[in-house]
């Protein structure tokens, strides 16, 4: 089975996205746990964090496949 | 009697100028609502056509089109910010933001400069541009595969339902991302601009 470096690179560094995620979601979860009225003042807040977490996984993915 | 068209447009136009136009900006929120609105309706109708059957073209996961409404976010931005201060106060200020003891100018002012110069246009087209690619790639994937299972073998022919299944259930979960990416390009813009009017900085 072949594969290339650039694959083995992404699939590490989602190490760090990964970890951010389950971070941001972990304390929405929390607060909305101890205040369930705040659940929709901390949605967009938990959704743009996510956003940019993901984004630096995406570059990753882009790279990965653009410098073989 | 408002129609059901009329409400979701008047809807998604509330939300704009109430979610990020006047928390966001303040005050003098009013004269960015157009552009706002333009750019998240624009990303969002694009994103969209990725998975309308036979079109199934995500505009925005070939580079140039999120460069291209990047440009209109950074030049927006910087003429916001250099109408309001002025070019050399607002380059002082990015420079040199008051209220920070002087050793740490030193890993600041680079740090600052790039950011405000590279980063931000960099990783609003490429945040767009990756989400797009991938998911355009990701459905790409399972319903190539599905095809592929379907002219093979007799019980490889079974698992292509699988795959064309996950390729239906996919395409609805990248409704939710390209909504969310449209939603997180002009946030990011309003706050772009927020901090570009604010005044202790």
């Amino acid at each position: 089975m072949t594969g290339t470096l650039a694959i083995v690179g992404f699939g590490l560094s989602t190490i760090g996205p990964g970890t951010a995620t389950g971070l941001i979601f972990a304390a929405y979860i929390s607060g909305v746990a101890r205040q369930p009225e705040a659940r929709s003042i901390l949605q967009p807040i938990a959704f743009l964090g996510f956003a940019l977490a993901e984004a630096l996984a995406l570059f990753g993915l882009v790279l990965a496949f653009v410098l073989k | 009697m408002p129609s059901k068209l009329q409400f979701a447009g008047e809807s998604i136009y509330t939300f704009i100028r109430n979610e990020l136009g006047r928390d966001v900006i303040g005050p003098e929120f009013m004269r960015f609502v157009p552009f706002l609105f333009s750019l998240f309706i624009f990303i969002l109708t694009n994103n969209v056509f990725g998975i309308v059957p036979l079109l199934q073209f995500p505009t925005m996961s070939h580079i140039g089109f999120p460069i291209g409404v990047t440009i209109f976010s950074y030049v927006t931005y910087h003429y916001v910010a250099i109408k309001k201060h002025g070019l050399g106060k607002y380059v002082k200020d990015i420079c040199f933001m008051p209220g920070i003891p002087k050793p740490v100018y030193l890993i600041l002012t680079p740090v600052e400069l790039l950011t405000y110069l590279v980063t931000r246009p960099l990783t609003l087209s490429m945040r767009l541009f990756a989400n797009m690619f991938a998911g355009h790639l990701l459905l790409l994937v399972f319903t190539l595969g599905g095809e592929y299972l379907l002219t093979s073998g007799l019980i490889l022919k079974f698992l292509s339902l699988f795959s064309f299944s996950f390729a239906i259930g996919l395409s609805f979960f990248e409704l939710g991302i390209q909504a969310l990416q449209a939603y997180i390009f002009t946030l990011l813009t309003a706050l772009y601009i927020a901090g570009a009017l604010a005044d202790e900085h």
